[in-house]
């Protein structure tokens, strides 16, 4: 298992559309991808889990990644999550 | 005199009647099952229809509104994929006993509430799209759809308890004046969906909504968030002044209906409406487009939930061919595939669908559903000026694949004793690299070139237009698309053709100083875009241009 955390920077926090992105790119991956924030949690590839975080500007999330080719994913959500949140 | 205020959500001023649309109850029947797995297979082939409307509500929206705007229903689309909702749709069945509808109807309340209650403002505006989602799912599981902006006449302000997208972008827009609404906010769907539209919008009215009757005269002023009731005349006096103001741009926009579209040193330049319902086709003739640059006919196959038969297809051809009739109609032929699917047609899982078996790939495979749809096209001819496009056409093979299919219709025809009309244009669609590096060869077989700029680019660019990441190579303008323009628009002449640009570069106002220079002889775009066009075009001089080309592509 490999984990990060991140700060959202994004004014509307974890919102819709890149989530959305994020979640049709996840889907067909073979490992469980879990994303924390405070005492809420949610499955990555779960569209409405996440959006029911409600993860705000300025909140911290850590990323756990488990399963096949979890460095690979690792690497590119960190950077998708730069890009977009 | 009443003053309300919310909020301001979609500039521009408006005044006239309203009328409040019911926050009608739709709640679904409860009927009892005891066969939950069929319910289960309902549910599943709903949803399946479902995500086929909002791909099409996606491509409507993106050529009537743009990207930005078109994404909401991704987002949708992507709401039902998610595997809890489906979920709880099925436990809803299974553990109440209860039909699909129903079942559907609770799971989007238990949704929506789950967001109602988040304390953010964007995320609260998401249960609206989740409301518009289940409403899509029991419309299609009931067959009773309900659109209370159906059957408008005249133009009226329209008061809602909360506006739903997809209502929103599929009303009838010249009889809308405003939107005024008790919930939303600049951020819910329909409130980005008004401001693409031009429409003003004043919404979070809250309580204050309730004092809004039906017939009301009201003034909505979108730029301040007011909803002023039954205004006295000092009121409805500085307002007139404001509107004057408002009014002037468009007045002068509409003030070229009937003017050419010549540059100023008299160059022509053709300007046609990109169409996706044969509904379309009359603001298309208001906006005063020279003719149809493109009828996308997939609505036909999508609107269907079986292959849309010769008979149904001819009707549609006919009707905008009739309306249009001396202008041209450019109908492509059905362009299925990679993002729009049809449930009836399967095509499979494939690894790379934009690179896939699509359009004319299918078609040339498929002869059952491409000999009907030319049967249509031939029989619709005689009613106006017909011309077919073909899509995503990669070799000269194909195109003689395609006129040994359309001899043979004709000869059918003929010997049915049908008529049709000898004068029909073929032409191709130009959107993929293979077909430019050959369009001198290609010129010599066909009547017209379309440049699709939108696949041409993003085959070109090695660049799905999706991908967020790598958007900044999505580019239209770049050298690279501008000289394939070039190249495509030169063998066309040389050959004695005339070529088009109907993607969606063919609006942008920095890219068409190089389209004139080119002489490109006809630019197709949504209808709402078109005058805005011919001020561009009134407003530049040819030689410019070709300065301008000439130092930016050489």
């Amino acid at each position: 298992m490999v984990h990060f955390d991140y700060t959202i920077k994004e004014e509307m926090g974890l919102h819709a559309r890149p989530a959305g992105v994020m979640v049709k790119k996840l889907k067909p991956l073979a490992c469980n991808i879990i994303i924390t924030c405070g005492e809420r949690s949610a499955d990555a590839k779960k569209m409405f889990a996440l959006m029911a975080m409600a993860v705000k500007c300025g909140e911290t999330v850590t990323v756990k990644i488990d399963g096949d080719m979890e460095d690979e994913v690792k690497k590119e959500l960190l950077e998708f999550f730069h890009v977009n949140f | 005199m009443l003053i309300l205020e919310g909020i301001a959500t979609s500039a521009g001023i408006s005044k006239g009647i309203t009328v409040k649309i019911d926050s009608h109850d739709d709640t679904p029947v409860i009927k009892a099952i005891k066969d939950t797995e069929s319910e289960h297979i309902r549910v599943e082939a709903a949803i399946h229809r479902a995500k086929t409307e909002l791909s099409e509500l996606y491509e409507k929206t993106l050529s009537d509104a743009g990207e930005e705007v078109a994404a909401i229903f991704e987002i949708h689309s992507t709401m039902l994929e998610d595997e809890d909702f489906l979920a709880a749709i099925f436990n809803n069945i299974d553990t109440e006993s209860i039909c699909a509808e129903y079942a559907v109807y609770m799971t989007g309340n238990q949704f929506a509430s789950m967001f109602s209650g988040i304390e953010d403002d964007y995320m609260r505006e998401r249960a609206a799209d989740i409301t518009d989602l289940s409403k899509r799912i029991i419309g299609i599981l009931t067959g009773h759809r309900h659109n209370p902006f159906v059957g408008l006449t005249e133009p009226i302000i329209i008061a809602a308890h909360e506006l739903l997208p997809s209502q929103t972008i599929q009303l009838d827009k010249s009889r809308v004046l405003a939107f005024i609404s008790r919930k939303g906010s600049m951020n819910s769907h329909a409130s980005i969906l008004a401001r693409s539209l031009g429409i003003p919008a004043v919404a979070g009215l809250e309580n204050g909504f309730d004092q809004i009757q039906s017939g009301d005269y009201l003034i909505v002023d979108g730029m301040n968030g007011l909803v002023i009731s039954e205004p006295d005349n000092e009121t409805l006096d500085s307002y007139e002044q404001k509107l004057q103001v408002l009014n002037q741009e468009t007045l002068r926009l509409r003030s070229l209906i009937g003017t050419k579209a010549m540059t100023k040193d008299g160059s022509l330049i053709e300007i046609c409406a990109n169409i996706g319902h044969s509904d379309e086709c009359l603001q298309a003739l208001e906006m005063d487009a020279d003719g149809i640059g493109l009828f996308r006919s997939e609505f036909l196959y999508l609107e269907s939930d079986d292959f849309p038969d010769e008979e149904t297809q001819f009707l549609a051809y006919k009707k905008v061919l009739e309306t249009l009739s001396p202008k041209r109609v450019v109908i492509r032929t059905l362009d299925l595939g990679a993002d729009k699917q049809a449930p009836y047609l399967q095509i499979g899982e494939e690894d790379n669908p934009a690179l896939g078996y699509r359009a004319i790939r299918i078609c040339l495979d498929r002869t059952d559903i491409f000999i009907p749809q030319l049967r249509a096209l031939l029989r619709a001819s005689i009613y106006g000026k017909l011309a077919v496009m073909f899509p995503m056409i990669t070799s000269l093979l194909e195109v003689k694949s395609i006129y040994t299919l359309l001899n043979t219709v004709g000869k059918d025809l003929k010997s049915e004793g049908i008529p049709y009309s000898e004068d029909i244009e073929y032409g191709i669609m130009i959107e993929t690299p293979a077909a430019v590096m050959i369009t001198d060869r290609l010129a010599k077989e066909v009547d017209f070139f379309s440049i699709g700029t939108n696949d041409l680019t993003q085959y070109a660019m090695a660049c799905d237009r999706m991908n967020s990441k790598i958007s900044y190579l999505f580019d239209s303008g770049s050298v690279s698309i501008l000289r394939m323009i070039k190249q495509t628009v030169d063998a066309a002449h040389q050959n004695g053709i005339w070529v088009g640009i109907c993607g969606e570069s063919a609006a942008d106002p920095n890219l068409l100083p190089y389209y004139i220079a080119m002489g490109v002889d006809e630019l197709s775009v949504s209808s709402p875009k078109i005058l805005m066009l011919k001020e561009n075009i009134q407003s530049l001089e040819k030689a410019d241009c070709i300065i301008q080309c000439a130092e930016y592509l050489d």
